[in-house]
């Protein structure tokens, strides 16, 4: 319990760092709100006139003093008001996370549902024509990028069933559970594709690892059957680089899968970010990337807990 | 426990998606028309905004005094006449009584002067001021006349004025400090709601003097990759979308179920070279350049064979045949001759492009690449997410620029801000010259229809034989739609105006 707690105390620390680095990286990018909003157009506004939108956007102040303006409103819970929404930044990343978190789990259900199964197979048929062939299909999975992959799914159901998932708008989940799912399966085949594949390259690798142990000999001479050995003392402990691997990849996922919601147009975090950065919303930039960063810890906090309920061996906080 | 299989899990999602698809396979209501577009719009300040998505939505919701028609003719909107004064320094407008604003108030002289003030304002921040700066004062002798007073002969003033960034707002909405906020116009359409970057809702605005629309309302989606715009429209889930990307635009013919518009648009692509460092201060440089480069080339190359070469002038009323211009044929004996006569053996540059906009800059810029380096010219490509560009753009701070610039429907407001000594983009050109500023002071003032196309046929020919900039082409606006869509007339400006004759079966 005080590992938690310790974790969860070096949280700020880590998010002002993040914090500092995004405030300060979005400024140094050429380009400001105002060219954001006018392109070439920026270039007929007089000084007077671009002094009073700097104004309007709050960048007429020095960085430093942007910062801490920004921050005081931080620890009282207000991440500012986006220009782009007119709407409070939280109050816009909670509208826009549902979906994400979603297609997030939908993604992972996919992968580790096609992953981890196709994995175990290649290991238990070390070097045989079914290993090879996931082998091969995996390392395809790894190679193809996403943007492939959603435009040829997207291209596929358009040309031969007449049909495009629901884009623009998103449905959310309890609102109609049907519809929901239906807009943002394929997204996720999309998504869950490459990640199915870096699971089942690492869970194959660590079940070869597993099976070569003593433990599993041990279990053979005693006759236990073969899949008894590889579903039921094998497989746990070959997990844990899973779980590492999902935890690393679903943190990722919470920040927004830009690509894939890009192609599919669907709003969530990643297009969010990617439209406050275009369109140089600093105060939605922050929010976001804090947003995301804090879901990041947050995962992999749950990672690390989830490796004691896997291997009971596995003592964490130093005892 | 209840355990589920892996057999039945997948059944249900096959389930899902099969009901999911013929959910969407329904029709939608007959008369309201679900549009796309790629990029939404950034705002709802007539006056404020610049960015194309922003003006085609604002289009639909607010009136300015005189809008263009399709064939770049000033016709009324909120004016139903109006008139100059011999010295084209006083303009008269008589407004139309039946327009009024979507809250049923009607739109009045008043409303018309609160508007001008606020775009001359300085505070306000409207880019288009620059086109207004001639009004000295404004006269509203009756609620249905307003009289401009130009401090200069000023002609252009009545094109600049046919722009939704010259819109009418009401007057009460200036005080209250609301325009932006609320989008109340005199326009065919009312916005419903709007949720940025993802949709907008617009319903028929039913107080439009300009009579009725052909529709129940307009839904847009924000729908940011156009292969998937299309992938909608072929599935009879969207009816109507604009098309940025050429190479997207020539799939749509091969659908059976679409029909393409397409309309040779105002704004140009053009290679802006920076006479302000040399070698490329040198004319003979810069001409030998404009020899070198095969424009239709580039065309067929870069884009998809998607545009018709032009001089500096792309409105039809003014431009001249690109034929008759400076060294519009490639001649590269002639290029070679003119960088001899210059004494300059080859250079390297470095030219900037936007990733993206337009869709084909990368494209271009690698045409013009291998295409100036038979006269020796090494081009080196930086390619630049777009607001990082127009920072570079506007600094002036490049020795080359691929860009695609808006074009005007008066040569006037097109070129006076790049290539006039008071012009506030001749950072970003570099270039003035004497006879340039004399036809465009003349150009300005000229009454006659006639002699003003001539003035600015001189105007084009020597810019092209100075070649500041190497003009290259002029691309189209593109929409789709299905074939149960019908009565959308296309303009060169882009205005989806048109919609409002728009009928859905």
């Amino acid at each position: 319990m005080s590992y938690v707690v310790q974790r969860l105390l070096t949280f700020p620390l880590i998010l002002l760092g993040v914090s500092i680095l995004v405030f300060v990286s979005i400024r140094l990018v050429p380009g400001d709100a105002i060219t954001a909003m006018l392109g070439t157009e920026a270039g007929l506004l007089t000084p007077a006139q671009r002094a009073s939108l700097a104004s309007y956007f709050g960048i007429d102040q020095p960085i430093w003093s942007q910062y801490l303006r920004w921050l005081s409103g931080l620890v009282q819970g207000d991440l500012g008001i986006s220009s782009i929404y007119g709407k409070p930044v939280l109050t816009v990343i909670l509208e826009r996370f549902p979906l994400t978190l979603q297609l997030s789990l939908m993604a992972m259900v996919i992968a580790l549902g096609i992953g981890v199964p196709l994995g175990v197979l290649a290991a238990s048929r070390n070097e045989r024509p079914s290993d090879l062939i996931v082998r091969v299909l995996a390392m395809l999975g790894q190679s193809t990028p996403s943007f492939v992959v959603g435009v040829l799914i997207i291209y596929v159901l358009s040309v031969w069933f007449g049909f495009v998932p629901a884009m623009g708008t998103f449905t959310p989940l309890l609102t109609d559970p049907l519809a929901s799912i239906g807009q943002l399966i394929f997204p996720a085949i999309t998504l869950g594709f490459a990640f199915a594949a870096s699971v089942t390259r690492i869970a194959r690798s660590s079940m070869l690892d597993v099976l070569s142990d003593d433990y599993v000999r041990t279990a053979r001479a005693k006759g236990v059957t073969p899949r008894s050995v590889i579903w039921r003392h094998a497989l746990p402990n070959a997990l844990i680089p899973v779980v590492t691997l999902s935890g690393v990849e679903f943190g990722y996922l919470l920040g927004g899968a830009v690509i894939v919601e890009q192609i599919f147009a669907l709003p969530g975090l990643g297009r969010l970010v990617l439209d406050a950065i275009t369109q140089r919303d600093y105060a939605l930039v922050q929010g976001t990337v804090l947003f995301i960063a804090f879901n990041f810890l947050v995962v992999n906090l749950l990672v690390d807990l989830a490796y004691v309920a896997l291997d009971p061996r596995i003592r964490i906080g130093g005892r | 426990m209840i355990r589920i299989s892996p057999t039945k899990i997948l059944a249900g999602l096959a389930l899902a998606t099969a009901l999911t698809a013929v959910s969407a396979a329904i029709p939608a209501q007959a008369a309201s028309l679900r549009m796309a577009w790629s990029q939404d719009a950034t705002g709802l300040d007539p006056h404020k905004q610049t960015a194309f998505s922003s003006l085609r939505l604002l289009e639909l919701i607010y009136e300015p005094l005189v809008r263009l028609d399709a064939e770049l003719n000033v016709v009324p909107a909120i004016a139903t006449s109006w008139e100059f004064a011999p010295d084209a320094k006083t303009l008269t407008f008589m407004l139309d009584p039946n327009a009024k604003f979507s809250n049923g108030a009607q739109v009045t002289s008043a409303d018309v002067k609160a508007s001008f003030e606020r775009l001359l304002n300085e505070e306000t921040a409207a880019a288009a001021r620059s086109n207004f700066l001639s009004i000295e004062s404004i006269d509203t002798p009756d609620d249905v006349t307003v009289t401009f007073h130009l401090t200069t002969a000023d002609v252009p003033i009545l094109v600049a004025m046919a722009t939704i960034n010259a819109a009418i707002l009401p007057a009460s909405e200036i005080t209250a400090g609301t325009v932006g906020t609320t989008a109340l116009g005199s326009g065919p359409f009312k916005l419903d709601s709007w949720e940025p970057n993802a949709k907008e809702v617009l319903s028929p605005n039913a107080d439009w003097a300009g009579g009725t629309v052909g529709v129940d309302g307009i839904t847009i989606s924000v729908l940011p990759d156009e292969t998937a715009i299309l992938a909608s429209l072929r599935a009879g889930q969207t009816d109507f979308a604009l098309l940025n990307d050429p190479l997207v635009a020539t799939l749509v013919p091969m659908e059976s179920n679409l029909v393409l518009n397409r309309v040779g648009q105002l704004s140009y692509n053009v290679l802006q070279l920076n006479p302000s460092r040399p070698p490329m201060d040198n004319l003979k440089v810069r001409q030998a350049m404009s020899c070198a480069i095969d424009r239709q080339a580039i065309i067929d190359a870069a884009l998809a064979g998607e545009g018709k070469v032009t001089g500096p002038l792309t409105m039809p009323a003014f431009a001249q045949d690109p034929s008759s211009l400076f060294c519009y044929t490639q001649d590269l004996d002639k290029a070679k001759a003119l960088m001899a006569e210059a004494g300059v053996d080859g250079f390297t540059a470095k030219v900037i492009a936007a990733t993206g906009e337009p869709p084909v800059a990368a494209s271009e810029a690698q045409v013009l690449q291998s295409q100036l380096a038979e006269i020796g010219i090494k081009l080196e490509i930086e390619m630049m997410e777009l607001n990082v560009y127009v920072d570079t753009w506007l600094a002036g701070n490049f020795d080359m620029a691929v860009a695609q610039n808006g074009g005007r429907p008066d040569p006037y407001p097109m070129y006076n801000r790049y290539f006039t000594k008071e012009g506030n983009l001749v950072k970003v050109s570099n270039f003035t010259d004497d006879e340039l500023d004399s036809l465009m002071k003349q150009g300005q003032a000229e009454t006659d229809p006639a002699k003003r196309v001539e003035i600015f046929h001189s105007f084009e020919s020597r810019l092209a034989e100075l070649s500041p900039w190497l003009w290259l082409s002029t691309g189209y606006n593109y929409t789709a739609q299905l074939k149960t869509v019908s009565g959308f007339e296309p303009s060169p400006t882009g205005t989806l105006f048109g919609l409002t004759k728009v009928t859905v079966e």
